[in-house]
C-alpha cells in the first residue's frame, strides 16, 4: 500500500511519478517545436547562426590566431546555451507548475529535473551540429580525430549535474522572488562574457587579478575547456578543470536538494 | 468493513499571513532595512482528529473559510501539517479541481497522458484505459484539438473522466459534481454512486446537506478550523441546518 505522506520511501515515489517526468520531458519538448514553422530545425539553426555571427564578428579581432575557430566557438555556444536554459526552465518551472502542485500531490523535485532533462535532450540533439562541423574539419581542414571524443561525455555530463543543481537553487529562490529572474538574466550576460566562448584566454592579456580570478573559478570555463579538448584535439587535459568542475558540481546538486527540501512544504503558500 | 483508510491525527495548520504580500527581493531588502516586515499568525485548522474506515462516505459540511479546502488538500498530501499526522492506505483521486494539470498548448489526448502521469500512472495504465475515457467524456471529435481551444465544460468533462476512470481508493470530492450540462452530471454522479458501490472511500465536501445527506453516511462540520460537530450522517446535517437558520436571523 502506499502511503503519500510518508517521506520514507523516496524510492516508491519517485518510481511512481517516473511517467510524469517521462511525460514532462516529452511535453517540453514537443510543445517547444508544435507552432514553429521549422521544427526541430530550429534545434540546430538556432546555435549555427549564433556561432556565424560570433566567428563573422571575432575572426579578425583580438588577433586571433585560435586553430578551428568556427569548431572553437560553436563548442563554447552550444555548452553556455545549454546552461543558460536549463537553468532558466529550472528556475521557472515551479512557478510554472503552480496550477499542479496547489491542487494534486506530486514529488516537487520532479519538476526542476524534468525540465533541465528536456533541456539536456534538445541539446544532444543540437550536437549533431558540432558532428557536422567536425566531420568537414577533419575532412578538409586537417583536424585531427582522437579517441578523446568520446571523453566529451564527461563534461557534458558534469555540466548537466551542475545545471540540474542551480535550477533547483533557482527554483526555490524565484518560488518567494519574483525578481530572481531579472537578476539571473543579467547574472547570465555576465556569465557569458567570463565563459572562454568567442575568447581564447590565451591570447589575453588580462592585467586584473580580480578578472582572473573570476575566469579561473567559473566552473564553466573548466567545463568548456575540458569538452575543447576532447573534440578538437589540441591542447592538454587538466585535471584540475575535471576535479574543480565536478566538485562545484556536486556541491551545487547537494546545496540545492537541501534549500528544496526545506523549503517545498512552503512553495503552496507562495506560488 | 473496520479497516481504517484515512486518519488524521491532531492536525493543526498554521499559516503566516502577510499584511502586504511581499513577493520579491527588492520589496523584501527595503522591508528588512526598514524592519517592517510582520506576519499575522493564523491556524486554519486546529487540532482536527478524525477517522473513515473502508467503504465509508464522509461529509465535510462548513460555513466558507472554515478550512474545508485546507483540510482536504492536507489529507491529498498537497499541504503539510504544522503538527499531527495523516495517514492514508491506497490511492487518492483528488478531484479538487479538474484539470489542474493540463497544458493548455496539449491535445486532449496528450493531456490524457499528462494528467494520468500527474496522478502517478503509467502510460501503458491510462491506454488501457484511454478509450473509455474519450467514450465518457463524450470529447471524440475535440481529442486532437488543443485544449486552449476547449470551453470549461470540456476541460471539466474531460478531468473528470480521466479522475474516474483509474480505480482509486479514496476518492475527495469537493464540490464537482456540478460538471458540465444537466446531462453530464446526470451521468457524472451516475458514475460515483457506481463507484461507491464497489466499496470506495469518499471525503466530500459541500453546503449542501441534502446532497451530503444523499451522498454520506458520516458528517462532520468545522468552523473556524475545528470541528464542532462529528457523527452520523442526518444528525450533523441537521446540526448545520440549525447553525444556517440561526445564522440568518
Amino acid at each position: 500500500m502506499i502511503s503519500r505522506i510518508k517521506e520514507s520511501d523516496f524510492v516508491k515515489d519517485f518510481m511512481k511519478y517516473r511517467f510524469l517526468l517521462a511525460e514532462i520531458v516529452r511535453r517540453n519538448i514537443k510543445v517547444q517545436y508544435r507552432d514553429s514553422v521549422l521544427g526541430i530545425f530550429w534545434t540546430f539553426l538556432q546555435p549555427l547562426l549564433s556561432t556565424f555571427v560570433l566567428v563573422a564578428v571575432f575572426s579578425n579581432i583580438f588577433n586571433n590566431k585560435t586553430e578551428f575557430y568556427p569548431i572553437y566557438v560553436l563548442c563554447g555556444r552550444l555548452l553556455y546555451d545549454f546552461y543558460s536554459q536549463a537553468t532558466k526552465r529550472g528556475m521557472r518551472s515551479i512557478t510554472t507548475a503552480a496550477g499542479v502542485i496547489k491542487k494534486v500531490y506530486v514529488p516537487k523535485y520532479i519538476y526542476p529535473l524534468g525540465n533541465t532533462l528536456s533541456c539536456f535532450v534538445t541539446f544532444v540533439i543540437s550536437l549533431l551540429v558540432l558532428v557536422a562541423f567536425m566531420i568537414y574539419f577533419i575532412c578538409f581542414k586537417g583536424m585531427p580525430l582522437t579517441f578523446n571524443v568520446l571523453l566529451a561525455i564527461v563534461p557534458v555530463i558534469i555540466l548537466y549535474i551542475l545545471s540540474f543543481g542551480i535550477g533547483m537553487i533557482l527554483a526555490t529562490l524565484s518560488v518567494f522572488f519574483k525578481d530572481i529572474e531579472y537578476l539571473y538574466e543579467v547574472f547570465c550576460m555576465l556569465l557569458f562574457y567570463l565563459t572562454p566562448v568567442f575568447y581564447n584566454v590565451k591570447n589575453l592579456h588580462i592585467s586584473s587579478k580580480v578578472v582572473k580570478m573570476a575566469l579561473m573559478a567559473n566552473p564553466l570555463y573548466s567545463i568548456v575547456n575540458m569538452f575543447r579538448f576532447c573534440i578538437i584535439g589540441i591542447g592538454e587535459w587538466n585535471w584540475n578543470w575535471f576535479f574543480y568542475s565536478l566538485g562545484f558540481a556536486i556541491a551545487m546538486v547537494i546545496v540545492g536538494a537541501l534549500v528544496f527540501k526545506a523549503k517545498e512544504d512552503k512553495f503552496i503558500l507562495h506560488i | 468493513m473496520s479497516e481504517v483508510v484515512v486518519s488524521v491525527e491532531n492536525v493543526s495548520i498554521l499559516f503566516n499571513l502577510n499584511k502586504e504580500k511581499v513577493d520579491n527581493l527588492k520589496e523584501y531588502v527595503i522591508k528588512i532595512l526598514k524592519r517592517q516586515i510582520n506576519f499575522t499568525e493564523f491556524w486554519a485548522l486546529r487540532d482536527i482528529s478524525f477517522t473513515v474506515n473502508k467503504g465509508e462516505r464522509l461529509g465535510v459540511l462548513g460555513f466558507n473559510g472554515a478550512g474545508k479546502s485546507t483540510l482536504l488538500k492536507t489529507v491529498a498530501g498537497v499541504l503539510k501539517p504544522t503538527k499531527g499526522s495523516v495517514h492514508v492506505e491506497g490511492i487518492i483521486a483528488p478531484m479538487i479541481e479538474l484539470g489542474a494539470g493540463f497544458d493548455s498548448n496539449y491535445t486532449g489526448k496528450e493531456n490524457i497522458f499528462l494528467y494520468g502521469a500527474t496522478m502517478g500512472y503509467s502510460r501503458k495504465y491510462i491506454e488501457e484505459r484511454y478509450d473509455e475515457i474519450v467514450a465518457f467524456s463524450e470529447l471524440e471529435k475535440f481529442i486532437d484539438v488543443p485544449i486552449k481551444n476547449y470551453s470549461s465544460g470540456m476541460r471539466a468533462r474531460l478531468g473528470f473522466s480521466i479522475a474516474t476512470a483509474v480505480e482509486p481508493e479514496v476518492l475527495i470530492l469537493d464540490e464537482v459534481l456540478s460538471v458540465g450540462d444537466a446531462k453530464f452530471r446526470n451521468k457524472s454522479e451516475k458514475k460515483i454512486v457506481d463507484m461507491f458501490e464497489k466499496g470506495i472511500t469518499v471525503l466530500f465536501v459541500s453546503h449542501n446537506t441534502d446532497q451530503v445527506r444523499r451522498i454520506c453516511d458520516k458528517a462532520i462540520i468545522l468552523d473556524k478550523g475545528k470541528i464542532i460537530a462529528n457523527g452520523e450522517v442526518n444528525e450533523v446535517c441537521d446540526i448545520y441546518d440549525d447553525l444556517v437558520n440561526s445564522g440568518k436571523k
